[in-house]
């Protein structure tokens, strides 16, 4: 099974980035084999629609779950879609986040907010 | 001066909402007796609360939104690559389309190689247009939660384009993209802004913009009271022509708030914006003035 966390740096220990769409890449973990591939987000620096793009390129890495902090609609539009479960990341690590993931610690991402659409989301 | 015989198209901007745009535009168009006015305001046009316009007639404004006929799409996804705005996406074998994100260019159907996209149409808000005595009323209304009252704008505009009158904008606040659509082809622009630390910030937002597009221009402090103000000392700083001051004045005021035209209920405002009206038109320039 593979999973998806966007994060600010290539590596594992990094910590998840605090957007999804604006995340500059995606780390794209197998359980099974506990292998670490890191993407470029390519959708990071788009004028609008960065969820959406994004979430196109969890759908195609073929993932079963997203762990994030916080998800737009559109984006979990698309991500639904493609029965991708969205998981809240509760700890600051990717590392972290994993673990918890497989101990069966993190919860379904219930708050899908409306998207920020191009405005500082501070 | 013969305002009937003028063409000029003048717009009136400030950088918030509330600083007298529409004081100024009204009043203007009522003083020149024949005029358009166009309330480009579309997110909460009130320019026809002071006219109370007869004789409406509405029409919608569409956009155009691609649909996708499922049986022709072979999943290329060159549509979803094409688009700037991320408005498609395709996810397990079908296509998705975000009409919201949507600009309407139409890029998504030029691209793709099985014909399998096409236009519909999608309301998006809509036009009035009414009379007031001799004065023509536009007033766009955008539905709430478009993304974009442009076309709309660019609709006021252009069924407004060769029309041999005098035609006063009501701008929307700010100077975003839609600011820019409805200042294109305009002849003068006045600057509406308050007396205030603010009022300059405000100010040097569409200052600036009006500098970008090379438009004649002036400042109306609206607000005005008789003493320093960083408003008029930032005109001087940059050099920019200070052409009225209207005063911080209840009289005024409680006519504005009675939704009533001040310069049909006060000689001395009917003065003042007659004044304005002679000076931005000879300001603009007399060339596009028809019989000077």
């Amino acid at each position: 099974m593979k999973i998806a966390i966007p994060v600010n740096e290539k590596n594992i220990e990094t910590n998840v980035c605090a957007s999804f769409g604006r995340s500059p890449y995606f780390l794209i973990y197998d359980i099974e084999t506990q292998e670490s591939n890191f993407i470029d987000n390519f959708a990071a620096s788009d004028v609008g629609g960065a969820g959406i793009k994004a979430a196109q390129i969890i759908v195609d890495n073929e993932v079963e779950a997203l762990l994030t902090p916080r998800c737009g609609e559109k984006a979990a539009e698309v991500l639904n879609s493609a029965d991708i479960k969205i998981f809240k990341t509760v700890y600051p690590s990717a590392k972290e986040n994993i673990q918890g993931f497989i101990d069966k610690k993190l919860n379904l991402l219930d708050e899908i907010h409306a998207g920020f659409h191009g405005h500082n989301e501070n | 001066m013969d305002t009937t015989k003028t063409n000029m198209k003048i717009a009136v901007l400030s950088g918030k909402g509330g600083t007298g745009k529409t004081l100024v535009s009204v009043n203007l168009s009522t003083v020149a007796k024949e005029s358009i006015y166009i309330d480009c305001d579309v997110e909460e046009p009130n320019g026809h609360l002071y006219f109370k316009p007869k004789n409406i007639q509405k029409e919608d404004v569409t956009v155009k939104i691609p649909k996708v006929d499922n049986e022709k799409c072979n999943g290329c996804r060159k549509c979803v690559e094409f688009c700037k705005f991320n408005a498609l996406a395709y996810i397990k074998n079908k296509l998705f389309i975000f009409d919201e994100i949507c600009h309407s260019c139409g890029g998504c159907m030029l691209v793709c190689p099985e014909d399998a996209l096409f236009e519909t149409e999608k309301v998006i808000g809509k036009v009035e247009k009414g009379y007031y005595n001799n004065i023509s009323i536009y007033t766009g209304i955008l539905n709430i939660g478009e993304a974009s009252g442009i076309p709309i704008v660019k609709k006021l505009i252009d069924e407004n384009k060769n029309k041999d009158k005098l035609t006063i904008i009501d701008c929307p606040p700010g100077s975003a993209c839609i600011v820019m659509e409805t200042i294109r082809d305009v002849d003068y622009c006045i600057l509406v802004a308050e007396p205030t630390i603010f009022g300059v910030h405000n100010l040097n937002m569409v200052y600036e913009l009006v500098r970008l597009f090379n438009k004649p221009f002036g400042v109306i402090i609206n607000k005005y009271l008789e003493e320093e103000n960083p408003v008029k000392k930032f005109c001087v700083k940059n050099n920019i022509k200070i052409i009225e001051k209207i005063p911080f004045d209840t009289e005024l005021g409680k006519i504005n708030s009675n939704g009533e035209i001040a310069v049909e209920k006060s000689g001395k405002y009917n003065q003042l914006f007659s004044n304005l009206l002679d000076k931005v038109i000879k300001e603009a320039g007399n060339e596009t003035t028809v019989n000077p």
